[in-house]
């Protein structure tokens, strides 16, 4: 299925990547190739196949529901670009 | 460079032990090794500081007599794994300066064993790619130079700084990740032993996360033997990682016998791809052979479903890295975009993320949001995951019938130039991982052994399969093609 600039346009934003307008045909056109490339899964018999959902065959661990960590607020804000009296900081949300 | 930097692993605990050497004495070694190998553009982070520390550590721990095996040893850890208070980027722009305030379970408990970091390896960005070429440090290079040429060439990827950094004598061994042949390609393009463990053998705490299901650490060393016994120290049940296995870790050296009689080695026939130049299928046969010296059955097997590998694996790895790398947003680490007047928090994402991620990353990215988009789900993502499924039950009937492990090549082809595939589509550098790839889709254990070279003089390597769980076995087949092959050529040092 070839992708046009309009899906280009489309999937740039569903992944938060801006992409100018000028290089929308050059990304339609290398995400068509890529999917050009996956086609060939249609060929394959996939009826009554369960898709793969654990890689090995285990059971998830449980664990209590309780707190194991914390107390670190400025461990965790050591790297933020932009952090002001104990918060991230991010451009202005709400009007 | 000093000799030091050529011992084994194993050749260094023994001397260690018997104090005929200290640790300290060997990381310096590693330290000027890596001083003087900046045309590699290898390691970037040098530790020297955290090495000398642990060097001392280890020294006082050997001289009380109970040191574990890694005890003093020289290890390069990948740049994907978190190291507190030490620059951790993947190799990407978006993670600029990021300093972890924890360090990643396998690091950890490699510190713990008494191994000293010396740098941070170079790689693909966020592990995407097959020639670290798309690493924001520009590509680490190949120590392997082709007869009579003095072209660079990739180390392959994405573990390429790795794989570059034992070959040159860098480190003793350092630390990949595998998500689709990252470990094993690397290694076979720098004449190394690269060995994927079975998926949940080891913890991916810590450890930036590119396609959880598939993502697996694992060691890189220059003999089978060092990848066992830094395997082991890797290796172990975490609680912090839900996947990783809780079994016992067994002694992975303790298999190297390279006694083979009465195992069954499995050849492929869907491995025999159109096009496969003739020094690479010749390989395969004399691996075959060897093989067959050491006591092993060979039987022709058949995974029909490998051809689907690639496109599946192109579908779910994108897929999920879009998840992943959904949290590289501007806001908690890293680098966020400068804004215009009047931008917003979505303007914030959009630019963040196209300036700090590089075209690869990027475009995976993109792909992964467009099969998972409502519309798109059931036709890509859902019908990938089916027809892995159908690739695990390929080599799960193969083992039924009682197949101990699977040689197959481990690349198509030796280490190509830096930049040969700049002009070619994304697609073409995709091929790189055809033999590779099936492997990770299965959650099985591979290893790449080095088994000669090509008529350039480049190294190839051979690829080992094992049975889930049977890493141990599996060296052990490596090891015999190892002793067989006698593999002790080494690059000529030109850096």
């Amino acid at each position: 299925m070839a992708i046009d600039k309009d899906t280009a346009r489309r999937v740039a934003h569903l992944a938060r990547i801006r992409v100018e307008e000028t290089e929308l045909e050059t990304l339609a056109r290398e995400l068509s190739g890529i999917l050009e490339f996956m086609e060939q899964l249609a060929e394959v018999d996939v009826e009554g196949v369960e898709p793969m959902t654990s890689v090995t065959p285990m059971a998830l661990k449980r664990r209590k529901d309780e707190v194991t960590d914390g107390g670190i607020r400025d461990k965790i804000l050591a790297n933020a670009p932009d952090a002001r009296d104990g918060f991230f900081t991010v451009p202005k949300v709400v009007e | 460079m000093s000799d030091l930097t050529r011992l084994t692993i194993a050749e260094a605990r023994d001397l260690l032990r018997a104090r005929k050497i200290s640790a300290a004495e060997l990381v310096e070694a590693s330290l000027a090794a890596i001083e003087a190998a900046a045309p590699l553009n290898a390691a970037v982070e040098i530790t020297a500081e955290q090495a000398r520390d642990a060097a001392r550590r280890a020294d006082a721990r050997l001289a009380e007599g109970d040191a574990p095996d890694m005890c003093g040893i020289p290890i390069g850890v990948k740049d994907l794994f978190c190291t507190e208070g030490v620059r951790s980027q993947a190799a990407s722009r978006i993670l600029e300066g990021f300093r972890p305030p924890y360090e990643s379970t396998v690091t950890a408990q490699l510190r713990d064993a008494g191994a000293a970091m010396t740098c941070k390896l170079n790689m693909d960005e966020f592990a995407m790619g097959s020639s670290n070429e798309t690493s924001c440090y520009g590509p680490a290079v190949n120590p392997w130079r082709a007869r009579g040429s003095d072209a660079r060439l990739t180390p392959g990827g994405s573990s390429g700084g790795s794989a570059a950094a034992v070959a040159a004598g860098l480190c003793l061994g350092a630390t990949g990740t595998d998500t689709g042949g990252s470990i094993r390609q690397p290694a076979a393009f720098a004449g190394i032993v690269g060995v994927k463990p079975t998926y949940g053998r080891c913890s991916r705490w810590g450890i930036m996360a590119f396609a959880s299901s598939l993502d697996q650490a694992g060691p890189m060393t220059r003999t089978v033997r060092d990848a066992a016994i830094m395997l082991r120290a890797m290796s172990g049940h975490d609680p912090r990682d839900s996947t990783s296995a809780d079994m016992p870790v067994p002694d992975f050296e303790a298999a190297l016998t390279g006694d083979l009689r009465g195992k069954r080695i499995g050849v492929p026939r869907e491995y025999r791809m159109e096009g496969m130049p003739p020094e690479i299928e010749a390989l395969w046969a004399r691996g075959a052979e060897m093989l067959r010296d050491a006591g092993a059955e060979l039987v022709d097997i058949s995974l029909p479903h490998t051809k689907y590998a690639l496109p599946a694996y192109y579908v779910i790895a994108p897929a999920e890295a879009s998840s992943n790398l959904a949290r590289y947003d501007g806001v908690r680490y890293g680098r966020r975009a400068k804004l215009a007047p009047g931008d917003g928090v979505t303007e914030m994402y959009e630019k963040t993320r196209a300036e700090g991620f590089g075209p690869e990353v990027r475009r995976r990215v993109m792909i992964g949001a467009y099969v998972l988009s409502a519309g798109y789900y059931d036709a890509y993502y859902l019908r990938a995951q089916k027809v892995r499924t159908l690739i695990k039950r390929d080599f799960e009937q193969v083992f039924e019938q009682g197949v101990d492990a699977i040689l197959t090549p481990t690349t198509p082809s030796p280490a190509f130039e830096l930049g040969a595939m700049a002009e070619q589509d994304p697609v073409k550098m995709y091929l790189n991982d055809v033999f590779t790839v099936t492997v990770n889709l299965a959650g099985l254990p591979g290893v790449s052994v080095p088994a000669g070279l090509s008529a350039e003089g480049l190294p190839l390597g051979l690829q080992v399969i094992g049975r889930p769980w049977e890493e141990g076995p599996m060296m052990n087949v490596a090891y015999a093609i190892e002793r067989a092959a006698g593999f002790d050529a080494r690059p000529e040092r030109w850096w």
